[in-house]
């Protein structure tokens, strides 16, 4: 009868077969991403941005690089970081000084599992709102302030680590109905902070109006030194742009522990004016009102410490290849007033992650 | 300038800006029926009812990550499955 090998027989010659069984697999691996009919991506924004608050200027040079790799014809990888220096004097004189921060701000795997369901996991962006998952790529925001009340259902830094279902429920050419739902994990440390919450979001479009309405809940499970665990935040949104006009209308209220609030937003691409492409056409005016209540003092909530009214009117440029400049002037209301001056200029690049062939 | 001033500032510019759309709105009477342009492609129709309520279409697009790009989105924006078939086939037919 043969000598059974020892363990340690057997684990030196397990090694070699872990090592072949790997690189099969991920032979296969890219074998069915290079096989696969789409090419990944590598996308986002880079800008620069100044802003300058009763006599204090600071700039921030941002670079928002978006990777996306489809792995057959099911699974998406995507991901997008943010790397933003700040640049600011000390006591507004002498010469600038600079420091630099580095976020992640999704990494997520997302399961197409049906023509109505999609399973995400990972790390990805809080589905509370609108503003949080549309108009925080650099490219895209009209206004380069992000509204007041855009920590209400999105704390802890903007991003979960969980899992999240979006689902198209219901779509015909005059209704579409979809949902997100998430949970997310409480993870306190380095770049991959989040908060132990759940939430949905409901919305109902119209796209014979292009008009949409929904509805944004968040509950809120950790509990920190001076709170209690299972705050709820809740929200509702409402957008508007008409088929005829190049009008939009985005407006949205939150009601959170600690504060509430709304804005609205309204801007008017001039392209009736000798087409999206010429000089006045390429202007959109932009108006932005806003309010937040305080109810309870919250330092460190990301919300105003006071009852805050704030108007931004904008001006933006869309020059040619992608480039984006963006000014805008803010007056503020609350226990002490002030005026904002901000101005940015984006650029927006798009393109396959290798070459080659399809 | 206080709080009533900018109020008033508020109304008078969201005012304005619904009366400069209704304006434009309004069909003058030499051209009585819409766009054609919105009815005849379906996924020109598509693009304008989703994507473009965020964001204009890129200047340029590689046919070869136009898949990604839309499959991308149809996450992001929800989109139907319908939907990304259209609008796949309209920036890349």
């Amino acid at each position: 009868m043969p000598k059974r090998p020892s363990i340690r027989y057997r684990l030196s010659f397990s090694k070699p077969r872990c090592l072949a069984l790997a690189a099969v697999l991920l032979t296969s691996l890219v074998a069915q991403a290079q096989s696969a009919p789409r090419v990944p991506l590598i996308s986002g924004g880079i800008g620069m941005f100044s802003s300058t608050y009763e006599g204090s200027t600071f700039m921030q040079p941002v670079i928002a690089p978006v990777l996306a790799a489809p792995l057959g014809p099911h699974l998406l990888i995507e991901s997008r970081a943010d790397l933003r220096g700040l640049l600011q004097q000390n006591n507004n004189i002498g010469p600038f000084h600079g420091s630099f921060t580095a976020s992640l701000e999704y990494l997520q795997a997302d399961y197409i599992a049906n023509r109505h369901l999609t399973i995400t996991a990972g790390r990805f962006l809080t589905p509370f709102g609108t503003y949080n998952e549309r108009l925080t790529p650099i490219w895209i925001r009209n206004l380069q302030d992000a509204p007041l009340i855009f920590a209400i259902g999105t704390r802890t830094s903007g991003s979960s680590n969980g899992v999240m279902v979006r689902s198209n429920l219901y779509a015909t050419r005059k209704i579409s109905i979809d949902n997100t739902a998430f949970f997310s994990a409480k993870v306190s440390d380095g770049q991959f902070q989040s908060a132990r919450a759940f939430g949905d979001r409901l919305t109902i479009y119209l796209p014979s109006k292009r008009l949409e309405m929904g509805g944004s809940f968040e509950r809120f499970l950790q509990a920190t030194p001076s709170e209690k665990p299972h705050r709820n935040s809740a929200g509702l949104h409402l957008w508007w742009s008409p088929w005829r006009s190049p009008l939009q209308v985005r407006a949205e209220f939150a009601h959170g522990p600690h504060a509430a609030g709304y804005w609205i937003e309204t801007a008017y691409p001039l392209t009736q004016l000798g087409g999206a492409n010429s000089l006045l056409g390429r202007l959109e005016p932009v108006f932005r009102m806003q309010q937040t209540f305080r109810i309870t003092p919250q330092p460190g909530d990301g919300l105003p410490s006071a009852d805050t009214q704030q108007a931004d009117f904008g001006f933006d440029y869309h020059l040619p290849h992608e480039v984006r400049l963006n000014t805008s002037y803010s007056r503020t209301f609350s226990s002490t007033n002030g005026n904002i001056w901000d101005i940015s200029l984006t650029y927006r690049f798009l393109f396959p992650a290798w070459k080659g062939a399809r | 300038m206080n709080i009533d001033s900018l109020h008033c500032i508020g109304a008078i510019s969201l005012l304005l800006t619904a009366s400069i759309s209704l304006t434009a709105q309004t069909p003058s009477p030499a051209s009585g029926k819409k766009p054609a342009t919105i009815h005849n492609n379906p996924g020109e129709r598509a693009f304008k009812a989703n994507c473009s309520r965020c964001h204009y279409a890129p200047e340029s697009l590689s046919p070869r990550i136009t898949g990604t790009v839309v499959r991308h989105m149809r996450v992001r924006a929800n989109l139907s499955a319908e939907d990304e078939r259209l609008i796949l086939h309209y920036l890349n037919p």
